[in-house]
């Protein structure tokens, strides 16, 4: 794994609460080779934008490594961590929120440019934002627009071509398609494609949506409630998955065609909460497999076939 | 043949909002009917009008600015417009339900569960208090969750439990029409699947008329009979489920289905329709897919595509399809 780009030893992320500790994050490791995506899925709560963001050091975390270019961003300060930044940025999901009110396009896409120092006039500036804008597919009539008076896909457009303005080799991209309708959203996936395919950029993709993700990832995580429970590469993940919970995450994706419908696997209840968990599996209590030792021993998260990592002792 | 009565017929509805600077056109003559027991899928982006036809259906329009211009909602061979305030609150739950979106704002966060479903009961069927707190629980176990939890408050149940309680609700007192409004977009999709087929029981056991509108064609392809693609106020194409799925005609139901990721073959490049949904404000003439169809022509611009029939059940609104009209979409261009 001499190529990777990223690789995130044990990190943990654990947050205060008043009825105790929540374990957003609990022990994930893994690497990712340079101009490739690794999806990370998994359903509310499970501490994928809470990885995300550890990575980026937007939250401290509580423990791990994450080593970027050899070195571990966790122990960085803050000068430090500042000119690394402009190497890794992040695509919010939220094209309303995520953006300043009361700046105008322009300014919006000019602001990163300017807390790194990469230009020296105005004009060079300018030339540079209507250079991105172009890339993004923003027409340049929106140059002085403000953010309420364009619609979500262009948002998010604004909000991609901020993070290429420092011409990052690593993106986070957190849920950056699901705010928006479906022909909009393959808009945006295009164009993240094309982005990857011109500029050798890897991305972290994270994402709810299992079909987007096998779509757009070239290695997929599976998370439930802060641990890893299976990684594969996208087409072994989506053809053999090993993990049960992967199993019912899969077959109740919506297909949108009326043939070849898979049997659903129907999981009993719901999530339960990341809150000073039990030992064990913490798919346990949903698991039909689940046996005496699931809710006792944590599984151990291993190799069970080339490149196929899970976290089950049904595999043991 | 008990199904082809419809339950609710809906003939040339106009929905406008009249705002301080501009008129929305949010619904633009649109006609349909659900028999009994069959479900509709109103499919459609954000701005397609989905919600204010639902909400004219159950005359829960805002007005202001909402106004309904036009139209007949035929129900039980009457025009539920002529009702009055009274027959229409008692028509509301009873007879015609509806599911919102968002489960977590829609529940009474201080009343418990069992409480809320037991007033619809209790309102409507004119039922003692134990009575009804008996058919809470037995709506309770239909949707999937224990009875004992009745006297629990919503803040104690997570999204899908909620929403189901939003179901359960709705169903209290079986009525005859079903409307739901995005039902699971706000769910996990294990959670979804969950939901999706307490629904699914439902409509077997009851033989409920349903509209589902979604934004999401995989969760139509689960559970809908019939499906209306919805596009700037209008239904341009609409047909069985096995019509729509495997030989739609529209350019904008294409683009629809070109847009998703395809879980078989995944490094296909996406297709996605170019452009933005026009502002309903300020809608384009003649046809109003025109500046996104990549087969439009002049008189697309102008002239406003009227229903063409491929079969008792399967229609668009494309000129494409007309005789004449100069535009072509060859047989084999769509697919």
């Amino acid at each position: 794994m001499s190529e990777a780009l990223l690789q995130v030893n044990n990190l943990v992320k654990h947050f205060k609460t008043k009825s105790g500790m929540l374990h957003a994050v609990d022990d994930i490791s893994f690497s990712i080779e340079k101009h490739k995506t690794l999806g990370i899925v998994g359903e509310s709560g499970c501490g994928k934008s809470t990885t995300g963001r550890c990575i980026l050091r937007l939250h401290e975390s509580t423990s791990g490594e994450v080593i970027f270019e050899g070195k571990d961003i966790l122990k960085m300060n803050k000068k430090e961590l500042k000119a690394i930044r402009s190497q890794m940025q992040i695509i919010f999901q939220d094209p309303f929120s995520s953006l300043n009110p009361r700046k105008s396009v322009s300014e919006l896409i000019g602001e990163p440019m300017r807390l790194h120092g990469l230009y020296s006039s105005n004009f060079e500036r300018d030339v540079k934002v209507l250079r991105l804008m172009d890339i993004v597919g923003l027409a340049p009539r929106f140059v002085n627009s403000y953010p309420h008076e364009l619609d979500g896909g262009r948002r998010q457009r604004i909000g991609i071509a901020r993070v290429l303005a420092l011409n990052p080799k690593f993106i986070v991209c957190d849920e950056p398609v699901s705010a928006l309708d479906v022909s909009i959203q393959a808009q945006i996936l295009n164009l993240l494609n094309e982005l990857q395919k011109e500029r050798g950029i890897t991305y972290i993709f994270i994402t709810h949506d299992l079909s987007v993700v096998n779509y757009f990832s070239d290695e997929i995580l599976v998370m439930y409630l802060g641990k890893m429970m299976e990684q594969a590469p996208s087409e072994i993940l989506f053809s053999n998955p090993l993990h049960p919970y992967t199993k019912a995450l899969l077959s109740a994706i919506p297909i949108p065609s009326i043939h070849n419908r898979p049997e659903r696997i129907l999981l009993k209840g719901e999530t339960h909460s990341p809150i000073n968990p039990p030992p064990g599996c913490r798919f346990a209590p949903r698991c039909s497999y689940c046996m005496d030792k699931c809710r006792k021993i944590t599984p151990v998260y291993k190799e069970v076939e080339e490149n196929h990592f899970i976290a089950c002792h049904l595999y043991e | 043949m008990e199904h082809e009565i419809s339950e609710l017929k809906v003939e040339n509805l106009v929905v406008r909002y009249d705002t301080e600077d501009s008129i929305v056109h949010a619904v633009n003559d649109v006609s349909f009917e659900v028999p009994k027991s069959i479900t509709m899928g109103l499919v459609g982006e954000t701005g397609a009008g989905k919600t204010t036809t639902a909400l004219a259906i159950m005359r829960l329009l805002p007005d202001p600015p909402a106004k309904m211009i036009s139209g007949k909602i035929m129900f039980n061979g009457e025009d539920i417009n002529s009702y009055s305030e009274v027959k229409m609150d008692a028509t509301r739950g009873q007879e015609i339900s509806m599911v919102f979106q968002d489960p977590m704002s829609s529940l009474n966060p201080v009343m418990t569960v069992g409480d809320q479903i037991a007033e619809v009961i209790m309102l409507h069927q004119n039922k003692s208090k134990k009575e009804a707190a008996l058919g809470a629980e037995e709506m309770l176990r239909m949707v999937g969750i224990s009875s004992d939890r009745a006297n629990e408050y919503p803040h104690q149940f997570s999204g899908g439990m909620k929403q189901r309680v939003m179901i359960a609700i709705a169903l209290a007192c079986n009525p005859k029409i079903l409307i739901a409004d995005e039902p699971t977009t706000a769910l996990d999709v294990t959670i979804q699947a969950q939901v999706l087929s307490v629904m699914k029981d439902i409509k077997k056991k009851y033989d409920t008329a349903m509209i589902l509108i979604t934004h999401d064609l995989g969760v139509v392809a689960d559970i809908c009979d019939t499906v209306a693609i919805m596009y700037a106020g209008r239904i341009i194409e609409f047909g069985t489920i096995e019509e729509i799925f495997d030989d739609y005609k529209h350019p904008y139901t294409k683009g629809l289905f070109g847009s998703l990721p395809n879980l078989e073959r995944r490094n296909e490049k996406l297709k996605p329709i170019k452009g933005i949904m026009p502002d309903p404000s300020d809608l384009p003439a003649g046809c109003h897919f025109h500046p996104r169809c990549e087969y439009a022509s002049e008189i697309c611009k102008t002239m406003v595509p009227e229903r063409i029939y491929f079969s008792k059940t399967h229609y668009v609104e494309c000129l494409g399809y007309k005789k004449g009209s100069g535009v072509e979409i060859k047989g084999g261009d769509i697919k």
